[in-house]
């Protein structure tokens, strides 16, 4: 009897998927997301830069930081549709024989993987302040709140830089270049877990007199088991939101602090170093190595945004 | 009233206080001060003498008042990259940064609400659609690739405009002004629009919603029942309501101005003080960064509160009810 059952179980599950799919495509969601070509559109694109960051490298005609591959005779290479363009070389070569499509593809590695973890870490730290602000409350969220007050008086790329600066600052020269990666990851996060925490924390003085949450005291469980375990899943959605917006300042704020030079190493170059190498060779005509990073740049940027803004409208038309 | 400024005074004094205890801080940290002062010869009693003397043993809490009484009398100690005092060297800087933001500032507001409200009146219209989609580039764009942008198209294609500096300048005492001649003004251009295109697109897309919103208002549509004319209604009763999130958000973003110019003064190489602050940092120039830190946390501190005080007199419900809630 166990083969047909077996089937059975399979076949069920086989239409349950395909069901839930289909119930998905049907949802409201699913349905403002096919309404809009704009936000179908933002959404092929940030998933063609996610790939070309998680797959390009094996692809690609040359590896940008393995110098067996580099040939500096080809430096300088305009791109193929110009007369000296070569078809190995797509958008031209830099002045040390990197081709700059390669030089790209890992840019993108870069930024949007410091863009991820700084949202990552600004979100966590985000929401442990804005529970136990919320949940606590009294002195604690007071303080809490007037310090989030005034850093958001504050634009978030000079609270970056400031941080960037600080963390230079602090530490002894030698490891600069070492930590650059994480000092940037912090310096980002340090800018955006305001908006995290004054979201969390409203939603959670709200959550918090509701009467599941009485029930789980009732019953015992510990002020750090009902706020992570009972109100979070209640208040994730904002957080989605927000987390997507972020994305999008992030990677802007990593590309900006890299290209004013005190962002990421010269060894781990991000879209924004590579404008920043590029534009000394602007003014000799060579336009190739800023204008091609930066233009994928803001494409990334502007099609992550378009995305969060289509999220924020689905989930909560009020929140902004 | 009064109540609410004192209380506003007193946030601002301890702002400030912890923008200086984060300059003290950054010198706290960084490292032994008497290597900057003497050299290395100099042999250990001698070292403990000066330590003495120049108060470097005395309590933190000391050395931290010492620190705020220097800095609020402009003495904050002498660059590490330039050897000469800090102030003099921002000094130097600050017309630059000043002209720049004042015509970024002039630019957003002079021709961002204007096209907001142009854009809120005729909805639809293909001027307002154009100038929606130039507001959502500049959003959309970094503001260091949009400079990049504008020095290929004019200073590198069409050889029109300078790509970096300021021009002529002209010297009123200690004030250097690019205003008073041709090539400070062609110099200037590219820089503002760079500067500020993204508070342009801000405050359009501000004053465009704010209005919508106004102009579906009861009192709106009364207004045109007494039968106002179209431009009354407009401009008397629609845009005179949308004036209070403009003044919060036109505060915060002239403020902003100041951390964009940093970006900016580097992309065009303009002499300013945020491109002063950019090799500060690369260099450590721990006086100047802390320096910049507390002039920039000085202009966020006066510029909030000048907001703060805005709202008073725009808007009369908050002179009633003492303003404890400000609407925000």
């Amino acid at each position: 009897m166990a083969p047909p059952s077996a089937s059975l179980a399979q076949g069920v599950a086989g239409g349950g998927v395909r069901a839930a799919l289909l119930r998905a495509w049907d949802s409201d969601i699913a349905a403002s997301f096919r309404s809009s070509w704009v936000t179908m559109a933002a959404a092929v694109l940030t998933l063609l830069f996610c790939l070309a960051a998680l797959f390009g490298p094996p692809l690609l005609p040359t590896d940008p930081f393995d110098p067996a591959t580099i040939n500096l005779m080809d430096a300088f290479t305009p791109p193929v549709w110009h007369a000296e363009g070569s078809w190995r070389y797509l958008l031209g070569v830099d002045h040390q024989g990197r081709d700059i499509l390669s030089a790209i593809v890992y840019g993108l590695r870069t930024s949007l993987g410091v863009g991820l973890a700084a949202v990552l870490l600004a979100m966590v730290s985000g929401v442990a302040v804005g529970l136990l602000s919320g949940y606590v409350g009294g002195a604690l969220d007071a303080f809490i709140m007037r310090v989030a007050d005034i850093q958001l008086s504050f634009p978030a790329i000079l609270v970056a830089l400031i941080v960037d600066g600080l963390l230079r600052g602090l530490l002894p020269r030698q490891t600069h270049a070492d930590l650059g990666l994480i000092v940037v990851i912090l310096a980002i996060a340090a800018s955006n877990w305001v908006r995290f925490a004054r979201t969390v924390r409203g939603s959670t003085m709200v959550e918090r007199r509701k009467e599941y949450v009485q029930a789980a005291q009732l019953v015992g469980r510990g002020p750090v088991a009902i706020a992570v375990a009972h109100i979070l899943p209640n208040i994730s959605s904002p957080i989605l939101v927000i987390a997507t917006i972020d994305l999008g300042i992030a990677i802007l704020q990593e590309a900006t602090l890299s290209f004013l030079g005190v962002g990421m190493p010269p060894d781990q170059p991000s879209l924004g170093s590579l404008v920043e190498h590029g534009r000394n060779y602007l003014l000799s005509g060579e336009y190739w190595m800023a204008l091609f990073p930066g233009a994928v740049l803001a494409l990334l940027v502007l099609a992550v945004n378009l995305l969060g803004d289509w999220l924020r409208d689905v989930f909560n038309p009020k929140l902004r | 009233m009064i109540a609410f400024i004192v209380n506003r005074l007193f946030q601002s004094v301890l702002v400030m206080l912890a923008v200086a205890l984060i300059a003290f801080v950054l010198f706290q940290f960084a490292g032994d001060p008497l290597t900057h002062l003497v050299g290395l010869d100099v042999p250990a009693e001698e070292r403990e003498r000066l330590r003495q003397e120049l108060g470097f043993n005395d309590p933190l809490l000391v050395q931290y008042l010492r620190f705020i009484a220097n800095s609020a009398q402009g003495r904050f100690g002498i660059s590490y990259q330039f050897s000469r005092p800090v102030a003099e060297v921002i000094g130097v800087r600050i017309p630059a940064t000043l002209e720049l933001s004042f015509v970024a500032a002039a630019l957003a507001l002079g021709l961002g609400i204007p096209m907001g409200v142009y854009a809120a009146i005729h909805r639809g219209r293909p001027t307002s659609r154009l100038f929606l989609a130039v507001s959502l580039a500049g959003i959309s764009l970094p503001s260091f690739f949009l400079g990049i942008l504008l020095i290929y198209i004019f200073a590198v294609q069409l050889g029109v405009l300078p790509s970096f500096g300021r021009g002529e300048t002209v010297a009123f005492g200690w004030w250097t002004s690019g205003f008073f001649s041709a090539s400070g003004w062609k110099s200037l251009i590219l820089p503002a629009i760079t500067l500020g295109l993204f508070q342009l697109a801000f405050v359009m897309r501000l004053v465009q919603s704010e209005m919508l919103e106004v102009l579906r208002a009861d009192f709106i549509r009364f207004a045109r029942a007494r039968g106002l004319r179209d431009r009354a209604v407009h401009y008397g009763h629609a845009l005179r309501n949308t004036l209070i999130p403009l003044i919060t958000v036109a505060g915060l973003q002239i403020g902003s101005i100041t951390a964009f110019a940093i970006i900016t003064e580097t992309v065009f190489q303009w002499p300013g003080v945020g491109a002063l602050f950019i090799s500060a940092i690369r260099t450590v120039d721990i006086p100047v960064m802390a320096a910049y830190l507390l002039l920039v946390g000085f202009f966020f501190v006066v510029l909030n509160l000048a907001v703060d005080l805005l709202y008073l007199a725009v808007d009369p419900r908050l002179r009633v009810r003492g303003g404890d809630g400000a609407g925000h």
